[in-house]
């Protein structure tokens, strides 16, 4: 019963989220290039989202001609299912938590990987060239940027002894991870902002080289529904940073909850910030990057703290 | 050695800056304005199309006198009739008809400048719309007696 009351409201806060995160990053991008950004639906173009989302819904689904039919009904289906299960063991307060599972950050580590096989399903099935080749982008800078960011968790998984979430969050009663591990939070920032597909990462879906990479052939509900995960994906990355380096639900006076979201949308917004900012790599270097700096890096801050802790 | 470091903490930096740059822009009141809500100041020396003008010293007489020289002087054609009558106790004619094909004018200003009479001007009416070509054509001596009537 639990669970059931859980799932629906986690899916009731995808959604929300990701409609206020498209404001969000509309309204963001507009002041970093000094517009104003959306304004007129509603109070500051807070609605314009909803229509949006109105609009979506009320276009035709179309399924081009040439497209392997399954594959394309099942890539934007299955690219919500590791979302959804990722929110299960978040644990957004002390007791805000829909499961505590005692290998939690395994659970959202092993379903987050497999948003890439949903994008790869897409970009196969829409049999299109620019979606073939965006996610095959898409696969090889997944699963070069996968590795640092479970590299960079051992480090915290270590220092707290466990790998549930809820725990990891109890172990930082007194200083937060972030200022034992400096290192790690930065290398995990980088590499989740990788798995996200965002700019300065975003080839994937790099709109001057591939229309729109791996959902060209997607409209409707169902681009919707890669633009909901992609948005849910943002989320995802933040909380666990949040839960991980910055203390998750604990801070003073304010209950735990505000905490918890305070430090979420902040690291959302620092990743909005880094989009606004930054022109994306290129792909040589994006893969160097992954494989030659920051894999070799996390295993030396790996080796220092399991050095630190056993003496 | 100290080259490399020396060009990493560069990299890094210039990161740094980036964000602080946009950063600032953030915090920054932006610089557009809201069009149909908002409207920005129109320069002096903006170029809508041609109006006639008053006479110096004498608001409310046009200044036109119908002597044509606009009219072959544009270089498009779009000047396309200038009619004047001589009244009672004057001089000279005064325009009564002043037809501009607005659609085929780019604003070069010809008009304004041959003019010995100083009677043209560009407006500043910067959005012209219209559903057929017709609504292009302006009487310019009718939408001068329009602004005297509205002032």
């Amino acid at each position: 019963m639990k669970t059931v009351v859980g799932l629906v409201a986690v899916l009731l806060f995808v959604v929300f989220n990701a409609l206020f995160l498209t404001w969000l990053e509309r309204k963001v991008a507009g002041r970093m290039q000094r517009r104003i950004g959306p304004q007129e639906v509603g109070p500051f173009g807070l609605l314009q989202p909803i229509a949006d989302a109105l609009k979506l819904l009320g276009k035709e689904i179309i399924t081009p001609g040439c497209v392997e039919k399954s594959l394309y009904w099942l890539a934007p289906t299955m690219i919500f299912i590791p979302v959804l299960i990722s929110f299960i063991v978040i644990p957004f307060d002390a007791t805000l938590q829909v499961r505590d599972i005692n290998a939690g950050i395994l659970v959202i580590l092993a379903f987050s990987s497999l948003s890439v096989l949903s994008i790869l399903i897409a970009g196969w099935g829409s049999n299109n060239k620019y979606a073939l080749i965006g996610s095959i982008r898409s696969v090889a800078q997944n699963v070069a940027y996968e590795i640092p960011l479970l590299l960079s968790l051992l480090p915290i998984v270590m220092m707290a002894n466990s790998l549930s979430l809820k725990e990891i969050v109890v172990a930082q009663k007194g200083l937060w991870f972030v200022f034992y591990q400096p290192v790690a939070f930065l290398v995990y920032f980088i590499a989740g902002v990788a798995e996200t597909n965002r700019t300065p990462f975003d080839l994937p879906e790099a709109e001057s080289e591939l229309v729109a990479g791996y959902h060209t052939e997607y409209s409707g509900m169902r681009f919707a529904l890669f633009f909901l995960a992609e948005y849910t994906n943002i989320f995802i990355v933040s909380a666990i940073a949040a839960t991980f380096f910055l203390g998750g639900y604990q801070g003073p006076v304010l209950p735990g909850i505000v905490w918890f979201f305070l430090k979420s949308y902040f690291l959302v917004f620092v990743i909005i910030w880094l989009r606004w900012t930054y022109p994306r790599v290129r792909f040589d270097q994006l893969l160097n990057f992954s494989w030659k700096v920051l894999i070799p890096l996390t295993f030396i801050n790996l080796l220092i703290t399991g050095g630190l802790l056993k003496l | 050695m100290t080259e490399s470091v020396k060009a990493f903490i560069r990299a890094v930096w210039s990161l740094l800056a980036g964000l602080g740059v946009t950063l600032g822009a953030f915090f920054q009141p932006p610089v557009t304005s809201r069009y149909p809500r908002e409207l920005i100041n129109i320069t002096a020396r903006f170029r809508g199309h041609t109006k006639l003008i008053a006479e110096k010293g004498n608001p409310g007489k046009i200044a036109c006198t119908a002597c044509l020289i606009c009219l072959k002087n544009c270089p498009s054609g779009s000047i396309e009739k200038v009619e004047g009558e001589k009244r009672e106790g004057e001089k000279r004619k005064t325009a009564t008809t002043y037809i501009l094909n607005f659609t085929t004018c780019s604003q070069c200003g010809i008009c304004v400048e041959v003019c010995p009479f100083d009677a043209l001007a560009f407006s500043a009416d910067f959005n012209p719309v219209g559903y057929r070509r017709e609504d292009f054509y302006y009487d310019l001596v009718r939408e001068f007696e329009k602004r005297e009537v509205l002032s």
